[in-house]
């Protein structure tokens, strides 16, 4: 016989009561330093979605999420903490400005020398990091945070010195790069949509990377089991280096495109703290690339909504991260509790050996 | 300080390690607990220490029910245990590891316990120096360390589980002079855990053998070494006739290894492994079978010697071309080396076949189910492997094997099966046996390794025996050896 399971057993409590707890706990938040929480809610939703503009604007920003998620959702099958994401990102958008600046070809030529010149970038980051971890024991994200920081050292110096505009450098950048490299935008709205299509494929890729093949199969295998996965004769050292390889072209190809179709020149702060984000996308997607889309949407609404805050309610945009950060920690705090309440049954399955 | 123990009961999934074991600790003397390797002596000390929680049964001291949840709390009833493995900080010093746990005030009072630790020092003749960082001090200089520790902390028992692995030969004749006082003038009691039959004979006032999580044996010292044989391992069996297996030619053949460890270099002497044979490795467990078997499957790097199958050099070659060339390890951890836990059984089989790059599932859960049904494991293609039961996950185990197998590793094949699922493993290997491919395991269970091997290797205390033709060998025989003591002449057959 079946055991009876009661409401707070179910799946459905588990997924939607910790996103409620959090929604509780940002309103408790505004309420402590007097805000209206409801209208805050409403201004985020409204700022995001209020207009063809605007739904222009969170397909942009989606597409970084959805990239650098695709390819976090290899190094953490693979149990890697890719924490560098953010350099990954900067080296992406280093290489492309460089193609953008010193080449010039037709224009589909010339963004596909972007594209791979992003993908380039990255991937030797990410190969950085990888090689660390496998041959000198650097932890990776010891080894990530460390690149992060040379990356974001690198670019200030080639924004203030070899590719510093006439009229002197600036924090905003370098000067914009010919037309030709620019992304095409779909009419007057700030969408690219070969940006948009790039990052579909990516987490397709992904996805059928992990579920249909055997380079999926066994990064999965090394993340639940590092040891028996090598004693099954998968070759581990150079699955990490893939798997680096591969999340970090990803992240530069958001670099790259971040400086191509969305700015049109490099600017210091390229990549934005995005490449944390994407971490949190992965996490709170639990791992799984096909829920990635929907999840990143979630991350992009928040982040082109929350500067409204600002202008209409006085209140600082910064609530925004607080409310996608409480969202993850309240989604994790769930699952742990899920899993420590459900331990605490008897087990389901119990054979005689 | 009296202590009693009843009827203690542990269980690890279907392991009995502790099946209702009773003992009584007299104060003042020195107690052997004695029994080879998974007897549950160190389960059982655990328990009594704190450190592990008994399933059923009560422990008494001085009349007195008592129940520690913590070592913390054994501790202050004046238990303390010494693990074979010290737990202690490498990083940090001596003095300092002296503090933990008796010192809970936030800053604690270095100079009166470095005042404690250098007389205590004295008293018992330890050099040790309190600001020496621990990670550079001998195994024997911890453990002086560590019995200094208890002892500040007010210990009127003393368990040393396994003592003397990987201590010098004067630190043993001091640790042993040190117990003897201990035990003698200050009245403490002490619970000397082993294997080694030489050291509870030199030591110990009393003995206690345990075997399979029972207490086979409660004898005061002396007593002749056969009777601690015997309760250690039982009675022999009558070994089965054995099909003769024409041997083929020579398969593997190492020489002169040497494995460094962490406790102990094994030394290996040369092996010739020829197809169709069976070879058993007795030892206690980390006298070094482990270590050389794991270099026979490319997992660990001699330092010194060859490996050559059939012909071929393998040393300083990588795993994966072990592998390559038919070498293959069955570890003893299952779910820790051997299988992925969180993939079910059908996610296991491309890992070690050489399916294409893209994976059809849907052939790969034919193939999948036709294995469970042919090794007849109890589950489905869908069930991830920890749900299924130690036989269940040797039988996956067995089937993610290649056909075309030469030389089969196995560490305690039959560990924690039952006797159905032990016969099967058996058959499957004798067929793989019988076509050619050479079996080499490890196993506590002397009666398997007499029943199964062509030959039998001994290893003790890092250093490996010369293979014996099994039809020279007894249970007792083989007993004596694993526990370090050479045959006597009667049983002798030296070769």
């Amino acid at each position: 016989m079946k055991p009876e399971r009661k409401f707070w057993q179910s799946a459905l409590f588990w997924n939607v009561a910790p996103i409620l707890a959090a929604l509780l706990f940002t309103t408790l938040l505004m309420l402590a330093v007097g805000a209206p929480p409801l209208r805050a809610f409403v201004e985020i939703l409204q700022g995001a979605f209020e207009s063809p503009q605007k739904w222009a604007d969170v397909a942009m920003a989606w597409t970084p999420l959805a990239l650098i998620g695709a390819g976090m959702s290899l190094t953490f099958a693979a149990g890697l903490w890719n924490i560098g994401a953010e350099g990954q990102m900067i080296l992406g958008a280093i290489c492309a400005t460089w193609v953008a600046r010193n080449v010039t070809l037709p224009q589909p030529v010339l963004l596909g020398l972007i594209v791979l010149a992003g993908l380039a970038g990255g991937a030797l980051w990410g190969l950085l990091t990888g090689s660390l971890k496998v041959y000198a024991r650097v932890h990776e994200i010891f080894a990530g945070l460390g690149l992060n920081f040379i990356a974001t050292a690198l670019i200030i110096w080639l924004i203030f010195n070899p590719w510093k505009p006439e009229r002197g450098a600036t924090m905003s950048g370098t000067v914009p790069f010919p037309e030709a490299a620019w992304v095409p935008r779909l009419g007057n709205t700030r969408l690219a949509p070969l940006s948009v299509v790039l990052a579909l494929i990516a987490v397709l890729a992904a996805y059928f990377l992990l579920k249909g093949t055997r380079f999926g199969l066994e990064l999965r295998a090394m993340g639940k089991n590092l040891r028996a996965a090598f004693l099954q004769g998968i070759p581990t050292q150079r699955h990490t280096l893939v798997a680096f390889a591969i999340c970090g072209a990803l992240a530069g190809l958001a670099g790259a495109l971040q400086a191509t179709a969305v700015y049109h020149r490099l600017i210091p702060r390229i990549s934005g703290g995005l490449g944390y984000t994407g971490m949190l996308v992965v996490i709170l997607a639990n791992y799984r690339p096909e829920l990635i889309p929907a999840v990143a949407i979630f991350f992009a609404a928040i982040g082109v909504g929350s500067p409204r805050l600002e202008l209409n309610l006085q209140l600082d945009a910064s609530l925004g991260g607080v409310i996608e950060g409480t969202v993850v920690l309240f989604v994790l705090l769930g699952a742990g509790l899920r899993k420590r309440l459900g331990g605490a049954r008897p087990p389901s399955t119990s054979e005689g050996s | 300080m009296r202590i009693a123990l009843e009827n203690i009961h542990k269980a690890f999934g279907p392991v009995r390690a502790n099946d209702g074991i009773s003992l009584t600790l007299e104060p003042g003397g020195i107690h052997g607990l004695l029994g080879e390797n998974g007897a549950g002596k160190t389960t059982l000390m655990k328990i009594l220490s704190g450190y592990q929680a008994k399933d059923a049964g009560e422990i008494r001291v001085d009349g007195h029910p008592v129940n520690f949840a913590s070592p913390a709390e054994a501790i202050a009833a004046g238990i303390g245990m010494l693990h074979q493995d010290p737990l202690d900080f490498p990083p940090i010093t001596a003095l300092e590891n002296f503090l933990l746990g008796f010192d809970n005030r936030l800053i604690p009072k270095r100079r009166e316990a470095r005042q404690q630790l250098l007389s205590l020092a004295q008293r018992f003749d330890f050099p040790l120096d309190p600001e020496a960082p621990v990670e550079r001090m001998t195994v024997g200089e911890r453990q002086q360390l560590e019995i200094l520790r208890l002892l500040a902390l007010g210990a009127e028992v003393l368990i040393l589980d396994e003592p003397t692995t990987g201590i010098s030969a004067p630190q043993k004749v001091q640790l042993f002079a040190t117990l003897r006082r201990l035990a003698k003038a200050e009245g403490k009691s002490i619970v000397f855990v082993s294997h080694k039959l030489e050291e509870v004979e030199a030591l110990c006032d009393e003995v206690t053998v345990l075997r399979l999580g029972q207490v086979t044996g409660h004898e005061k010292m002396p007593v002749p070494l056969e009777t601690l044989v015997r309760l250690m391992f039982g009675q022999s069996l009558a070994l089965p006739d054995k099909t003769a297996v024409p041997l083929g030619e020579t398969l593997l053949a190492a020489r002169g290894l040497t494995i460094p460890g962490y406790r102990l270099t094994v030394t290996g002497g040369d092996l010739e492994v020829r197809a169709g044979e069976v070879i058993g490795f007795a030892g206690m467990e980390g006298s070094g079978q482990s270590l050389y078997l794991r270099a026979l499957a490319g997992l660990l790097r001699p330092k010194t010697g060859s490996i050559r199958l059939a012909g071929e050099e393998l040393v300083n070659r990588s795993y994966r071309e072990f592998m390559a060339r038919g070498i293959s390890l069955l570890p003893a951890d299952r779910l820790a080396e051997g299988l992925v836990r969180g993939l079910s059984l059908a996610e296991h089989f491309p890992l070690r076949r050489s399916t294409p790059f893209f994976i059809d599932w849907e052939a790969n859960a034919a193939y999948t189910r036709e294995q469970i049904a042919f090794f007849n494991i109890k589950g489905t293609p869908e069930t991830p492997v920890e749900a299924l039961s130690g036989g269940n996950q040797q039988r996956l185990l067995l089937a993610l094997q290649p056909p075309d197998l030469r030389v089969l590793i196995l560490e305690h094949p039959t560990r924690g099966l039952d006797m159905e699922s032990t016969r099967w493993v058996w058959e499957q290997l004798l067929k793989r046996r019988n076509s050619g491919a050479a079996i080499l395991f490890t196993s506590a269970d002397l009666d398997e390794i007499l029943t199964y091997s062509d030959r039998v290797v001994v290893f003790f205390n890092g250093e490996m025996l010369p293979p014996l033709p099994t039809p020279e060998v007894t249970v007792e025989s083989l007993g004596y050896l694993v526990g370090g003591k050479r045959p006597t002449p009667s049983e002798a057959h030296e070769t």
